[in-house]
């Protein structure tokens, strides 16, 4: 069984003028040990259902599942009292911006503590060790002079490692980090990522990675899921997917970030026209059609997913054609 | 009219850093000596971290921030002896957020008109009609004159800011991180946009960024700058074939490609914030620098020329200058 399972998952937001439909059933799993990569851009829904499988979501967003179960435990069925008890301690976050989410009126010492000891019952002393040995662990050297200094006396690295620390006080057995890099140098974000991996194979810990940084995703995750305008366009071990991507989507995405070594210097870039679709009122049919080269009126009914290849689905009609022009 | 667009000689800004009520200000060197020259019609990036300087350089180059010492020239007369709105006619920026760099109470006919007005240039018929073949230029539709930012999409600000900052055909255009903010499909839209521009305008570029994917992509040439010092000028194709500064290197490794068959790299650079308070005579890279040796502590390196450009680095050896 796996650790965490996901089925027909949805988050509406009601708005003004309608219900927004922000996530659109969509299903992955995650084994322990394992890393899945969600992959979108912003307005996919990626952060929404991040905070849906935490129950964080805004009081007007409401989410809705055929199945949602963490290690055995229906999330759908259990109350907020026991929620609380696996949040932080079971499953566990790392947000995008570390200085909106420390306290800036606390310690870093007093932050890490709490959060082991607001979940077991160990003391003080052992809770200090712990954090101890974690920011030791995340690569921050002179960790007992940094438990007694506050958020803002750190640099931008450095508060992201003790965001990470502070995630992996309860030894949690599922993390999930949104976008843990994106405000990182890139020679930060490279020892962060490795750490991450490290501790993961360590710790025998699974993860969820909400990302928009093709890079970073095809470089760390076990499987991944695209995401486009709230529904998952398509999924699969991370090998088949960027190597051999099938939705028009994946293609247009990987087309539009210059590599080195094939994309011609100067050359026009790949593009994606248009925009994302307008997600309030009923949804029919492939949300990327508008912007699809190779939309059919057939796109406009409901689109069922295929399984081309093992550990690799995807949700299109047109791979017919997109086959006989590769 | 000269050959060099931009000129920096020896550059420096230094800002004093109040430490708490009774202790003496810190200086806070964020640019330092900072020479280089701009060719016209090229895209001149400027690579480094946060931190590095790179915008406190783009605010000086703009006119916004006098310099401490050394001098910027354009076409070779010294901006320090031009007025403000003169600069302004010929550099322009284009900055890293469009949701912040434009009015939200303006519409987009008046953000485009804005420069012409300030400058006094036209009157209200031909602005309009000016404005219009500036935004078929950039590719947005006319209706959109009458809209405001709020109702634009990120990259549709972005192409507003790019015509409002060529609405004055200024010769060169400062690029801070213009893609930064932008989703990947929007980013490589603005990115073709801006050469297309350049082979039709005939723009010289100063292209600040931290994405050396993208750097790769369009530069001509690169400068990399590390703790408000350049450490490296090459040409783009020397550069990312063999970098030869160890802070540039380390760079280039963490760029991550979307190859699944590669793992994380290891930089073998420390995570240590480099401190820009601290006054210390030697490389400023020295802290984190895997391959350093005892004279990096104490004698900031001089620059070695090589066949394409240089590095200023110790380990750089002098025999593979004559090699060149």
């Amino acid at each position: 069984m796996a650790l965490l399972e996901v089925d027909d998952l949805v988050v509406d937001i009601a708005t003004p003028n309608g219900t927004l439909h922000a996530v659109r059933k969509i299903s992955f799993s995650v084994e322990r040990g394992e890393t899945l990569a969600i992959v979108g851009e912003s307005g996919s829904g990626k952060s929404l259902t991040s905070l849906a499988l935490m129950d964080l979501l805004p009081r007007r967003a409401v989410r809705s599942a055929a199945r949602l179960r963490f290690d055995g435990i229906d999330l759908l069925g259990i109350r907020e009292p026991q929620m609380r008890k696996l949040r932080g301690n079971r499953m566990a976050m790392i947000f995008q911006e570390p200085m909106t989410s420390l306290n800036p009126a606390y310690t870093i010492g007093n932050q890490l503590i709490e959060a082991l000891r607001c979940h077991e019952a160990v003391s003080e002393a052992a809770a200090r060790d712990r954090a101890l040995q974690l920011l030791d662990k995340v690569g921050i050297t002179n960790a007992a002079s940094r438990l007694r200094q506050y958020p803002h006396q750190l640099s931008g690295g450095l508060r992201q490692r003790v965001m990470i620390a502070m995630a992996l006080m309860c030894s949690p057995d599922l993390i999930i980090a949104d976008e843990p890099t994106t405000a990182l140098d890139v020679t930060i974000q490279a020892q962060i990522l490795r750490l991450l991996a490290d501790l993961k194979s360590e710790f025998g810990m699974a993860m969820i990675l909400i990302s928009h940084d093709l890079g970073v995703v095809a470089r760390v995750a076990d499987k991944v899921a695209v995401l486009y305008a709230g529904d998952v366009v398509e999924s699969g071990a991370a090998r088949p997917v960027f190597k051999a991507p099938l939705h028009p989507y994946t293609r247009g995405l990987l087309s539009c970030i210059p590599i080195p070594g094939r994309t011609a210097p100067g050359a026009p870039l790949g593009a994606i026209p248009g925009q994302l679709p307008n997600l309030i009122g009923p949804q029919h049919g492939c949300a990327f059609r508008a912007r699809c080269a190779f939309a059919m009126a057939e796109c406009e009914a409901e689109i069922p997913l295929v399984h081309p290849e093992p550990q690799h689905d995807v949700r299109c009609i047109r791979l017919p054609a997109l086959e006989a022009m590769a | 009219m000269s050959d060099i667009a931009l000129e920096l000689r020896n550059v420096t800004r230094t800002f004093e850093i109040s430490q708490g009520m009774f202790r003496p200000k810190a200086t806070l060197t964020a640019v330092a000596d900072v020479s280089l020259q701009v060719k016209r019609g090229e895209v001149y990036a400027l690579v480094g971290e946060s931190g590095s300087g790179k915008s406190t350089l783009a605010k000086m180059l703009l006119g916004l921030l006098p310099p401490t010492s050394g001098e910027i020239l354009i076409d070779g007369v010294p901006i320090s002896s031009t007025n403000r709105v003169a600069v302004a006619r010929r550099i322009q920026p284009i900055f890293q957020d469009p949701y912040s760099s434009l009015n939200p109470r303006k519409s987009i006919g008046q953000l485009i008109a804005l420069p012409l007005v300030v400058h006094g240039i036209g009157d209200r018929a031909s602005r309009r009609a000016k404005v219009i073949e500036m935004l078929d230029l950039v590719g947005l539709p006319k209706r959109m004159l009458d809209a405001t930012p709020g109702q634009l999409s990120g990259g549709q600000r972005q192409r507003v800011a790019i015509a409002r900052a060529l609405v004055m055909r200024p010769e060169v255009v400062i690029c801070d991180e213009p893609t930064s903010a932008l989703d990947v499909s929007v980013q490589a839209q603005i990115l073709n946009l801006l050469l297309e521009l350049k082979r039709e305008l005939g723009l010289t570029y100063f292209f600040i960024s931290h994405n050396l994917a993208v750097v790769e992509h369009l530069a001509n040439r690169v400068a990399v700058m590390y703790l408000g010092r350049l450490v490296e000028q090459r040409s783009r194709a020397g550069l990312f074939a063999a970098p030869r500064h160890p802070y540039t290197r380390a760079l280039l490794e963490s760029v991550l490609t979307p190859d699944p068959d590669l793992g994380v790299p290891d930089t073998g650079i420390g995570a240590i914030a480099p401190n820009p308070l601290a006054d210390h005579p030697g490389c400023p890279f020295t802290p984190r620098c895997p391959a350093a040796i005892d004279i990096c502590q104490t004698t900031f390196p001089l620059t070695r020329a090589l066949p394409d450009g240089w590095a200023a680095c110790h380990l750089v050896q002098p025999q593979e200058l004559q090699l060149s």
